[in-house]
């Protein structure tokens, strides 16, 4: 593998950055029309029944939308995606979608082992599969029901809408407009957990068309403890849009896993943003993984905002065929000795692209900052292409930050020593192919997910697959 | 190439009757890298039960050799041919050759992070017998035909579930080479400058794997800059390797000489 380390652009793309890959340019009156059709649909919503603080937050948030309208490839965090093909058709903002979901269809989206699960099917909460916890160790049930409960109501309002970027990510205001239910999560202090919580959203055939905005908020009091895995999965095929927001508070000395695994349709698009705020020496463990949508974007953001924190951001993509996967990470260290390791890995097949734009910000006061980034990319075909960006802004002088790329096919010495052995090219390069990407499941600390993972990468890469 | 420098030269002929067939002929072998000619012509022939030390200064071509007989692509023949068992080895793949008994012990070998020894081990040996129309093998008695080989190698039961020589030592980089050819059972063995890097212990241990999978109908090709290892390695036959091309052949004095006379006198003579 050819080993780049770089602070610039690692760009395989020679083609225009206003051309789409469908290889026609987005016309401004599309994307125009399309902003100004979700902004009329705003006030088509009935919202009788939320509290008014959330009714001025949409309100705000449908502003900024119109304001910012949806992005183009001048905008630097969308520079090598574009959203053309996302434009062609108006996803409807209201689920309407089916509710009939039978125990049978989502099982093998559950955890071995004991989990708590929320399910939402098309933007609705579906109780008689789900398990909510609403205990003195902890709530995590749905977030439209927690809103009218007195014990939590009161939480959701201080920490709802404080983190989620609107003014500049457009994505975000449309789903702080338009959000529908979700999860929420709040461990009180000085508590563990009983189990880890797994919230699986769940697209089926009635999806087509729609657009689904689930919000999750999850907040962690001091020293608390949990894991929270988001599962996005399709039952069918259709064509819609999941824009997910989740805001994360995690308090000083607390601990949260949080996962997601991306499995949607692959006529789907899906954004999903993760915003989170770390306090003084609490660790936050954020993994992403994805396989599905024909387009995604996953966007997770970090502020380091008390000493001795850590972060680790690890992701994993697998994209085939015309797949776009993005990812975009940043990390403010905002205060001193606090530790940020970031390692994504992707492989890509046929003429598949990915997107990586990670970005370490260490401000003036954040001295002993040890950051570490790296993006690892496996070619494995003549039409994938990628395009990486690891990004440092250091303003303090006593820190330790490294970052560094990789793009490149599979390694021919290890080739060849698996065919020494007697193996065939086919099984070599997906044994390969498998190692490669099974490096960064091992970031995994919960074995039923690392289990998971690593099973859903040894199929698509097991011979015949 | 003068032919009386040829392993197979009347001379030097160990004459049983068993080893009448050549499993190995090489003649006029050109290769290189990069195009740089490495391999300047070699003629080499070696026959079932034989053991041949190829030796030589560092750039000889040593490793050439046994890159290019394993079938290493970063390396072009350019001339020459190989005939193993009355086929032309040099047309074949490295899985080819290695389903047909080629073996290649790895100088440096090659960290794979992700897969488990045992899932290797078993995948080669699979795929060997695959390759000869026999069935795949049971997994419980693979285990335990492992663990047997193991036992070869001094190896702890514990290497099997790390990855492949990923974080291993460079003994037990050499080690779990040895295992493997322990294992898959090849016809024709090349040792790489297996004992680079080993300390004594090591090299024993090595070395005893070696000699234990000897066989009449097997032979083996030890690629060696210094004499140590043929200390326990014993040699039938040892060519002196130098600017691509075997510039003397002899029986395993030759190599008890070039470890007190040093390479220079031969070079001088070349």
């Amino acid at each position: 593998m050819t080993q780049v380390m770089t602070d610039a652009v690692l760009a395989q793309d020679s083609e225009s950055p206003e051309i789409g890959r469908a290889g026609a340019p987005m016309p401004v009156a599309t994307r125009d029309a399309r902003t100004a059709e979700y902004v009329a649909l705003f006030d088509d919503v009935d919202r009788t029944s939320e509290p008014q603080w959330l009714g001025a937050q949409r309100r705000a948030s449908i502003e900024c939308f119109a304001t910012l309208g949806f992005p183009t490839t001048k905008n630097e965090d969308w520079h090598f995606t574009s959203v053309a093909s996302l434009l062609e058709q108006s996803y409807a903002p209201v689920a309407t979608g089916s509710l009939a979901l039978a125990e049978r269809d989502i099982e093998q989206f559950r955890f071995e082992g004991e989990w708590q699960t929320l399910v939402f099917l098309n933007g609705n909460f579906v109780a008689h599969l789900s398990d909510v916890e609403a205990s003195a160790k902890l709530y995590a049930g749905p977030l439209r029901r927690a809103l009218s409960d007195e014990r939590y109501a009161r939480v959701i309002e201080q920490h709802h809408g404080g983190l989620a970027d609107t003014r500049t990510h457009a994505f975000t205001a449309l789903n702080s407009a338009f959000s529908g239910d979700g999860a929420f999560v709040h461990a009180p202090a000085g508590t563990v957990a009983p189990r880890n919580v797994h919230l699986i959203f769940v697209s089926d055939d009635s999806a087509q068309g729609a657009l689904l905005s689930p919000r999750n908020l999850i907040v962690m009091e001091h020293h608390a403890e949990a894991t929270v895995v988001e599962s996005y999965v399709s039952l069918g095929n259709a064509n819609y849009l999941t824009n997910a927001v989740t805001e994360v508070y995690v308090a000083d000395g607390a601990r949260l896993r949080h996962y997601k695994i991306q499995r949607e349709s692959l006529r789907a698009y899906h954004v999903g943003s993760w915003y989170a705020n770390q306090g003084r020496d609490c660790a936050y463990e954020a993994f992403s993984f994805a396989v599905g949508a024909d387009l995604s974007r996953t966007n997770i953001a970090t502020l380091l905002d008390g000493e001795g924190s850590h972060v680790s951001l690890d992701g994993l993509y697998l994209v085939n065929g015309e797949q776009t996967v993005d990812h975009q990470t940043s990390v403010i260290h905002a205060k001193e000795s606090c530790t940020s390791h970031e390692l994504y890995k992707g492989v890509m097949d046929g003429e598949s692209h990915a997107v990586f734009n990670g970005k370490v910000y260490v401000r003036p006061e954040a001295q002993k900052t040890d950051g570490k980034q790296s993006n690892n990319n496996l070619l494995l075909s003549e039409g994938a292409r990628v395009d990486t960006k690891p990004q440092l802004e250091i303003y303090a002088d006593d820190v330790k930050c490294t970052h560094g790329a990789t793009i490149g096919p599979v390694d021919s010495t290890a080739l060849f020593y698996l065919k020494s052995r007697g193996i065939g090219p086919e099984i070599a390069l997906r044994l390969l192919t498998y190692a490669f990407a099974a490096e960064v499941l091992e970031e995994l600390t919960i074995p039923a997910v690392r289990d998971e993972l690593e099973k859903l990468a040894f199929e698509r890469f097991a011979v015949g697959a | 190439m003068d032919s009386r420098f040829r392993g197979n030269d009347e001379t030097l002929r160990n004459t049983s009757p068993i080893q009448t067939q050549v499993m190995l002929d090489i003649t006029a072998l050109r290769a290189g890298i990069a195009e740089r000619e490495i391999l300047k012509g070699i003629d080499l022939n070696i026959k079932p039960g034989e053991v041949h030390a190829v030796m030589g200064p560092n750039g000889s071509g040593k490793s050439t050799l046994a890159q290019v007989l394993a079938g290493n692509p970063a390396y072009e023949v350019l001339g020459g041919s190989a005939i193993y068992n009355g086929e032309e080895l040099l047309e074949l793949e490295p899985e080819v050759r290695a389903q047909k008994g080629i073996f290649l012990a790895f100088q440096y070998p090659v960290e794979i992070p992700g897969v488990t020894n045992a899932y290797f081990l078993r995948s080669a040996y699979n795929e060997i017998r695959k390759a000869r129309g026999e069935d795949e093998v049971d997994p419980l008695e693979f285990l335990d035909l492992i663990e047997e080989r193991m036992k070869l190698v001094e190896m702890d039961a514990s290497m099997l579930n790390r990855s492949v020589n990923a974080g291993f030592s460079g003994g037990e980089k050499k080690r779990n080479e040895i295992l493997q050819m322990a294992v898959l059972q090849p016809r024709l063995a090349i040792l790489d400058e297996t004992d680079s890097g080993l300390d004594i212990d090591a090299l024993r241990i090595v070395a005893g794997g070696v000699n234990a999978l000897r066989r009449p109908d097997n032979a083996t090709i030890v690629v060696t800059h210094y004499q140590r290892l043929l200390n326990y390695i014993v040699p039938d036959f040892v060519h002196v390797l130098a600017n691509g091309r075997i510039v003397r052949s002899g029986g395993k004095e030759l190599a008890l000489e070039l470890e007190e006379r040093g390479y220079d006198w031969l070079l001088d003579a070349a």
